[in-house]
């Protein structure tokens, strides 16, 4: 027992849907999990806890940790549920990151999932909003992120033909995704003739609702690389959940991302991160955020991530290709979302990819969103970390 | 296992309605009361993990009420969702993994601010189950006849527990119902679902326990000689109840197992000198004695009537009071955690047993017990 | 608390969560409360690898964590296994007191169905007497097409 270091071996998703009324949530659940422990050619008997979590409240199930044993094969098992909003998902994986470094356990199975389709989404996440102050005068997630939008494009000059050049991007990729669940190309005129949500907010520069899960498995150093010759370091991890009421928020800017992306960068040693960073997941539910906050993260200065967008970087082929996957605009089932970013991330260090692979990754970042403009952050990497 | 120490811990009394406190109050109290006690500022504290319930806060995101008074500005933080005991345990492998020196623990809820029969009936399947009108305590009534069945433990055993925890709660100022009752004013109070009498059961509570836990390496700062983290370990049964031997606790005799066994201890029925257990209902507390192994199958209620779990026997069970004197869901099984180190520490006051060097602590998530957490804590490292 | 608040009034906001549901029974629960409402039958699955029938049916096995289950009835009659009496009418019961809570091991089943026993005394419910499932047409396809259990005899 005692410290290690941390490695994914295998991930599995579910093929996210809209609506899946085949399955309920644990047999949701089951798909995905049945996947990953294929994917590192493990049985269940094989792991030794499960971390998995959901946001409540679009279920409607208390005890999803204790109700969902069925499907997570968490039956006499160590059992624990993570929930942060949002950043369920990435949260999760920094829980799995750390429950497997403190060489309490080997083999640790994480699992995040949601089925939108049961519930009002928007009727769920206001209820995140304080009962007292916010409640009453505030709805749902898109007026919050139309807001930043506004602030940005004020402050830089940017324009919603910017954004979509974002969602034109992440849905082309979103195609060589078999999992994901809009697979469609569209054109900035498409963006921008879809109607809109929340000025500047268009139909297409959105992630949908969505039925999925997610399962990832971590393990300790030596059994890691027993299990695969490719496995996926976790250099590191960082969040910052600092609260902020929408009045204090620093609209137009994502100062959780950029504190949290400054932790990690410094853990890891990276001066540039545009060039030693080889490919990201990036967790962004809408279009104008693939300009603010690449910014956020320092790959380009403040008020140029439209022409960085525009310059083709980070595109499949491009100098360090965003959201390879299709990312969050092509699928949310929101507890998972953040763990999709890591097991897309993983995927990639591992090579296994496919039709979505980048070639030679050395280093990956996944990100995760949510809460009050929260952030939270992984570094994953092909060689073994030096720290 | 001695690699990380409990070096402070802090909580707001249990009352029935905290009516001037919100959950960010009652946090910030807490918080400051284990900083105090770990004689520590919020800039010793490397990390944050907040642990309450979307469904007891009528709150999607819960965590985020409590972020700023737990001190988690700027930090790095998490929130589990389920017991103290849970959240504590992901604290500690933040600390273990050599990511954090030192990790803050939060837990609250506020009973009085919801209806917990409509809560606790939401933790049942909603396709299989939930129409049925369950709730926490009807499922746990099951259990009780079903322990009760097995092992012939009778309704007046059940009642000394309650006997014991509330009169041992008058030595507790920090608990809601301290009380000199009999056993047959249990047996008289009124029938709430059967076998289970009002004072059977544990109140609604409004609470929140905050605790820091420290690497070895940063255990010597603290004002209070540490309290060593020799064991802790968790564990899930199956979900449905008809899945189960409801009448045991596969699942906490699991968990408490590893946790002995990381521990050292192989025989918990002498060698623990301290428990806190998750008393929601008086049957509970035999029932976990015995998953256990801190006393024999069957035997709980002939040992407690015989003193054993007094506060003067030879291991005193809730000598805090218990839950059934004041029950913050959430909080609960860090509550539990913080009285074994009072009793460690010797701070326990009128409660204390006698030169305690190993105590154990439980936490318990779901219906009629199904997950479990188990802490072993001793004085010596 | 600061102690210059102390005059302050508190106040309450009374409020409640109120988001609609709709849970997907899925394919496994769907047959279930299909064949439970046009065929008074209750269904179990037995697993292919240990052989225990459970009931409700899942799925996959939640011991074995295998897919292969294979559909089979269960007995309409079966043994009380625990219990419970519901005296106080709290909010999520959804009959009037007293209400009867049992875990009932049907025939030919391996687990135990949560449900309720009604048209008996409390006082004469026993753990292992035998039950019967009485249907309710009108209740659809839900687990309430079994209305509820009454003693044999």
């Amino acid at each position: 027992m005692g410290k290690q270091r941390v490695a994914i071996v295998g991930t599995g998703q579910t093929f996210h849907k809209s609506h899946r009324p085949d399955v309920n949530g644990q047999e949701l659940i089951n798909e995905a999990v049945g996947r990953a422990l294929v994917d590192a050619d493990l049985t269940i008997r094989d792991i030794d806890a499960i971390v998995i979590g959901n946001m409540d409240h679009f279920e409607g199930i208390n005890y999803v940790d204790c109700w969902s044993v069925d499907g997570s094969g968490g039956f006499m098992k160590p059992v624990i549920k993570l929930t942060t909003g949002g950043t369920t998902g990435s949260t999760l994986a920094i829980g799995g990151y750390h429950m497997v470094a403190s060489g309490l356990f080997d083999r640790v199975l994480v699992i995040g999932w949601e089925k939108n389709s049961e519930s009002d989404t928007t009727g769920a996440i206001t209820t995140a909003f304080d009962p007292v102050w916010d409640r009453l005068v505030f709805a749902g997630a898109i007026s919050g992120l139309a807001a930043e939008a506004q602030a940005y494009m004020a402050r830089y000059s940017a324009t919603d033909r910017d954004g979509a050049r974002v969602s034109v991007r992440d849905r082309k990729h979103a195609c060589n995704n078999p999992y994901t669940q809009l697979r469609k190309e569209v054109t900035v005129d498409e963006v921008l003739a879809s109607p809109m949500l929340a000025d500047p907010i268009h139909l297409l520069d959105v992630c949908p609702r969505s039925d999925g899960a997610c399962a990832v498995i971590m393990a300790g150093e030596h059994i890691a690389e027993k299990i695969t010759a490719t496995p996926d370091w976790i250099w590191a991890t960082a969040n910052r959940h600092t609260y902020t009421y929408l009045g204090d928020a620093n609209f137009g800017r994502l100062d959780s991302l950029a504190a949290a992306s400054r932790e990690i960068y410094a853990k890891a040693g990276i001066r540039e991160p545009a060039k030693e960073i080889g490919v990201i997941e990036l967790y962004q539910p809408y279009s104008f955020a693939g300009i603010m906050w690449i910014e956020d993260l320092g790959l380009t200065g403040y008020g140029q991530g439209a022409e960085f967008v525009w310059s083709g970087a980070t595109d499949m082929d491009g100098e360090i290709p965003i959201n390879p996957s299709g990312g969050v605009i092509a699928c949310n089932p929101i507890g998972a979302t953040g763990l999709i970013r890591c097991a897309e991330a993983a995927l990639q260090i591992m090579g296994k990819a496919e039709g979505h692979q980048v070639p030679d990754v050395d280093l990956a970042l996944s990100t995760g969103f949510g809460g009050c403009f929260w952030s939270d952050i992984l570094l994953h990497g092909r060689r073994k970390p030096d720290f | 296992m001695d690699s990380a120490a409990i070096v402070g811990v802090g909580m707001t009394a249990i009352e029935k309605n905290k009516i001037r406190d919100g959950f960010a109050d009652m946090v910030w109290e807490a918080v400051n009361l284990a900083l105090d006690d770990a004689g520590m500022t919020i800039d010793d504290i490397d990390n944050v993990v907040t642990t309450s319930n979307d469904f007891w806060d009528g709150r999607t995101i819960s965590c985020m009420a409590v972020s700023d008074a737990s001190g988690a500005r700027e930090k790095n933080v998490s929130c589990v969702e389920g017991d103290g005991t849970f959240g504590a345990f992901y604290g500690l492998t933040r600390i273990l993994s050599g990511s954090y020196g030192t990790t803050l623990v939060t837990a609250h809820s506020k009973g009085s601010e919801s209806v917990s029969s409509l809560i606790t009936n939401a933790a049942f399947d909603p396709i299989y189950q939930r129409a049925i009108g369950m709730d926490m305590v009807s499922a746990c009534a099951m259990q009780a006849n079903a322990y009760m069945h097995r092992s012939r433990t009778t309704p007046e055993q059940l009642a000394r527990v309650s006997v014991k925890n509330h009169g041992n709660a008058r030595h507790n100022p920090k608990a809601q119902l301290p009380m000199a009752i009999t056993v047959e004013e249990v047996l008289a109070s009124e029938m709430i679902c059967d076998p289970l009498h009002k004072l059977d059961c544990s109140p609604v509570s409004d609470g929140c326990c905050a605790m820091i836990i420290a690497a070895k390496d940063r255990v010597g700062t603290a004002a209070k000689p540490p309290v060593w983290i020799k064991g802790a370990a968790f564990c899930a049964d199956a979900f449905h109840l008809g899945d189960r031997d409801l009448s045991r606790a596969a699942a906490l005799t699991r968990a408490a197992k590893k946790a002995f066994d990381m521990a050292g201890i192989t025989d918990p029925a002498t060698q623990v000198h301290v428990a806190e257990l998750y008393d929601a209902f008086t049957y509970q507390e035999l029932m976990w004695l015995e998953a256990m192994g801190l006393c024999a199958d069957n035997q709980a209620g002939h040992l407690l009537e015989a003193g054993v779990f007094d506060i003067d026997g030879t291991l005193p069970v809730n000598a805090s009071g218990g839950l059934l004197s004041g029950h913050p869901v959430i909080a609960a099984g860090l509550i539990r955690m913080a009285e074994v180190v009072r009793q460690l520490r010797g701070e326990a006051g009128g409660a204390q047993a006698k030169d305690p060097t190993v105590g154990v602590a439980q936490g318990v998530n779901g219906l009629c017990g199904q997950s479990h957490c188990v802490w072993v804590l001793s004085a010596e490292s | 608390m600061n102690n210059s608040l102390k005059h302050i009034e508190p106040m309450v906001h009374h409020s409640q969560i109120n988001v609609p549901y709709t849970w997907w029974a899925g394919d496994t629960a769907g047959r279930f409360l299909k064949t439970l409402r046009d065929e008074q039958t209750i269904m179990g699955t037995r697993c292919n690898h240990c052989a225990r029938v459970t009931v409700p049916p899942r799925k996959t096995c939640p011991t074995c964590f295998t897919e292969n289950q294979t559909w089979t009835a269960v007995s309409d009659q079966g043994t009380v296994v625990a219990f419970s009496v519901a005296r106080r009418q709290l909010a999520a019961l959804v009959k009037k007191v007293p209400v009867i809570f049992a875990l009932i091991r049907l025939d030919g089943a391996d687990t135990a169905l949560l449900h309720t026993i009604s048209q008996v005394d409390p006082a004469e419910v026993t753990i292992g007497m035998r039950v019967r499932a009485c249907f309710s047409k009108d209740a659809g396809a839900t687990i309430m097409a079994i209305s509820h259990f009454v003693p044999t005899n």
